[in-house]
């Protein structure tokens, strides 16, 4: 095996970087040929047209080209990964059932004491799979589903098969149709008309593994009515050697139905986290993606949503941190497909420490999508001098009956706030944390209490030393 | 010795030299007014004692209870027990008024990991709103964002009176305030005067005489063209109000142009001036 990250200070400053000793039922051998997805398939004993549609989408993925826009991927191996990591043989119920050493990592990570506090259900992935699901009785009992996405295709196969690569097809970029070629675990969520499962579902994803991919595939099905947020946390350990995250999440959510998936991405810094997340807004529905992106060495993500049937919305707040080494490349895309439509976005980007972030969006408006409104704001704070930020706001707009709003600012902090802060007595760092605080408030105020707390704490990690 | 002794102080903001010698001493229970036309450098005084980044010491000393403040952050110079009320406060938006007053108030007693319990907080903080009759919604809003130049200015005499400053600068703080604001404030400061029974000094800056009716300061120093070039009593300041800075301005003519060799001494009318 080789050694870790030798730069100790990362090390202590990644909190997550820590890593378990690799024990695995079955690990598949690096790299990625017709094999390795067959192979995948049947030791999940899938049905014959989920193994036929990753043949597909593997051969999809073999001639179609690498994005030449955005990050730089080109650095990528993709015959240097490992594809399929099974960590162990069943999937527990209680934690009791999670293996020690497994229990061990998401203890540190604090996931059983959340779901005992504050939590409706809670998945755990462990590299490619699944090892904890739990949903509380009350909701199992509404007809409220929330299975990892595996056991979802052998429990519900119907419902599975009605939506799976109907948001995002695996012809819709190279890194979807990986997925779909070697998806894994994720999530699937169902939630029967008129049920508003009130207190949120998690679902907590760890890579372990030097040189390993994660693939899961999550799916949420919102019926006409019903409500469900989804948070989702990832972390990696720290490695010389790059590891690859490439998720595809799909979203229905029918008429009258809302949303709302919350994300605080923070993979190791030497993690490519490459995910295509697209919900379909149908009547008067609401998607909302929040979406904060602290980790990674690349991130390009684009949480899209189409409002395809009159009065949907969508509302994406994002924030993202790049230091030193982390090009962050995130963004959002809202088609407003149907009159009447609503779209907000906000984005918030820091750097730092020569870091690069930014906003790449599309907002596109159809003919015929009247009185559709959008507005988009993109702030941008750029901590020190060899720092950068980029804003490419793409629009669309083939209505004339639409409007469309964007507003964008680049600030640094000022010297003036920080001298206000420390003529108070606050020292500099914790100026400057208040600082970068407040620009992220207007994000960071939508998250429930708790993860506020964790992102508050993520970024003031991310902060240290930023004043000399 | 005096709390806060100002010996020859040069200062410029890159090549323009504001502050050409000033000396000052002050001390707790002291009230100084510092008055000036303007482009004087009241506020650089105001602001160099506190620590602003933005200027450049490039002579003299500065000595708060024996020690050297110019070598110290403002951070520090504001746990020994300094404050600036500014004259154009920045806003700084998303931080709460409430949690910014509550790492302020923690900083300048002394918490180190922790910040104050937030019981204490509320309550000190409660007892001074009601002082200063400061709206309820305050603490709620971000700091200084959107408010109006009133608001600010009362807001910065919050933060004095929860931070229970030893010697407090207030720049300007009459500026932009109707007679009535003025009133509250002038009231605000006074009682915390008061109420610090000595323990507290306060140098203010101000263009017109209007504040020093409700807070009489015991001393008055005018500043011209970057130094304090007379000092008095109350009664300076009455004089200045019927002769206007244009007197000043003409006394500080004749001086300027007699005084030519380092370490004279001269003199006209009420303006002296030493070469340095």
């Amino acid at each position: 095996m080789a050694a870790t990250n030798p730069l100790g200070v990362e090390l202590d400053h990644y909190k997550w970087g820590f890593r378990d000793p690799e024990k695995y039922v079955f690990k598949a051998r690096k790299g990625l040929d017709r094999e390795i997805v067959e192979m995948i398939s049947s030791m999940k004993g899938e049905p014959e047209w989920m193994r036929a549609y990753r043949l597909h989408s593997f051969e999809h993925f073999t001639r179609r080209p690498l994005p030449t826009w955005g990050a730089d991927l080109t650095r990528i191996d993709f015959n240097d990964i490992y594809y399929y990591l099974k960590p162990t043989d069943g999937k527990g119920h209680t934690w009791e059932d999670v293996p020690e050493g497994i229990k061990r990592t998401f203890d540190r990570l604090g996931i059983p004491e959340a779901e005992k506090k504050y939590l409706a259900g809670v998945g755990a992935q462990y590299e490619s799979e699944s090892v904890y699901h739990n949903l509380k009785e009350e909701w199992e009992g509404l007809g409220v589903i929330f299975l990892d996405t595996d056991s979802a295709l052998r429990e519900h196969p119907d419902i599975v098969r009605e939506y799976f690569g109907t948001v995002v097809p695996p012809e819709d970029n190279k890194l979807a149709a990986l997925n779909t070629a070697v998806w894994s675990g994720g999530s699937f969520i169902y939630v029967p008309a008129g049920v508003r499962v009130e207190i949120p579902l998690q679902a907590y994803f760890r890579i372990n593994a030097e040189k390993a991919g994660q693939f899961e595939r999550t799916m949420i099905i919102c019926e006409p009515g019903s409500y469900v947020h989804y948070v989702e946390g990832c972390t990696a350990p720290i490695y010389t050697t790059d590891l690859l995250h490439s998720a595809v999440v799909e979203i229905v959510v029918k008429e009258g139905a809302r949303c709302r998936y919350t994300t605080i991405q923070n993979w190791s810094t030497n993690t490519y986290n490459l995910v295509t997340k697209r919900a379909v807004a149908y009547r008067d529905a609401t998607m909302e993606w929040v979406d904060g992106n602290i980790g990674s060495k690349v991130t390009m993500k684009y949480p899209s949503v189409y409002m395809v049937e009159p009065g949907a919305r969508a509302e994406i707040l994002s924030v993202v941190f790049a230091g030193k080494g982390q090009h962050q490349d995130p963004g959002a895309k809202v088609v407003h497909a149907a009159p009447d439509t609503q779209s907000s976005v906000v984005s918030k980007s820091i750097a730092r420490e020569g870091g690069r972030a930014g906003y790449r969006g599309l907002v596109k408006v159809y003919p015929g999508a009247v009185r559709s409104k959008s507005a988009v704001r993109c702030d941008a704070l750029i901590l020190d001098d060899h720092s950068r930020s980029d804003t490419y706001p793409y629009m669309e707009i083939e209505e004339m009956d639409a409007s469309v709003v964007h507003e964008a600012t680049v600030s640094k902090v000022s010297d003036d706030q920080l001298f206000y802060l420390m003529s108070r007595g606050v020292s500099a760092g914790e100026a400057m944390n208040m600082i970068v605080r407040g620009f992220i408030e207007p994000v960071v105020k939508e998250l429930p209490l708790e993860y506020a707390v964790e992102m508050n704490r993520l970024i003031a990690l991310e902060m240290e030393g930023s004043v000399g | 010795m005096a709390d806060l002794e100002i010996r020859n102080l040069h200062v410029q903001v890159d090549d323009k030299v504001i502050l050409k010698g000033v000396n000052l001493e002050m001390s707790g229970g002291e009230i100084h007014a510092v008055m000036g036309p303007n482009g004087s450098g009241k506020s650089t005084l105001a602001n160099v004692l506190m620590g602003n980044p933005l200027y450049q010491v490039t002579r003299g000393e500065v000595l708060y209870k024996g020690e050297d403040l110019l070598a110290m952050p403002p951070d520090e110079r504001a746990r020994k027990g300094l404050f600036i009320a500014f004259q154009y406060p920045v806003s700084i938006p998303g931080v709460t008024m409430a949690s910014f007053l509550r790492t302020a108030v923690s900083a300048r007693r002394g918490y180190k990991q922790e910040l104050m319990p937030v019981g204490e907080f509320q309550k000190l903080l409660r007892s001074k709103m009601e002082a200063l009759k400061i709206a309820p919604e305050v603490p709620g809003r971000y700091v200084n964002d959107g408010f109006s130049g009133g608001e600010k200015k009362r807001a910065e005499i919050l933060q004095m009176a929860m931070l229970e400053p030893e010697i407090a600068f207030m720049d300007e703080t009459d500026s932009g305030l109707d007679i009535d604001s003025l009133k509250v404030v002038a009231d605000g400061i006074l009682r915390m005067y008061d109420e610090a029974q000595g323990g507290m000094g306060v140098l203010l800056i101000t263009h017109y005489s209007r504040i020093l009716q409700f807070l009489r300061p015991h001393f008055v120093h005018i500043m011209y063209d970057g130094r304090i070039v007379v000092s008095g009593g109350p009664s300076l300041a009455e004089e200045l109000e019927q002769s206007g800075y244009e007197a000043i301005r003409e006394q500080f003519e004749v001086v300027a142009s007699e005084v030519r060799e380092d370490g004279a001494v001269r003199r006209a009318g009420k303006v002296f001036w030493v070469v340095h």
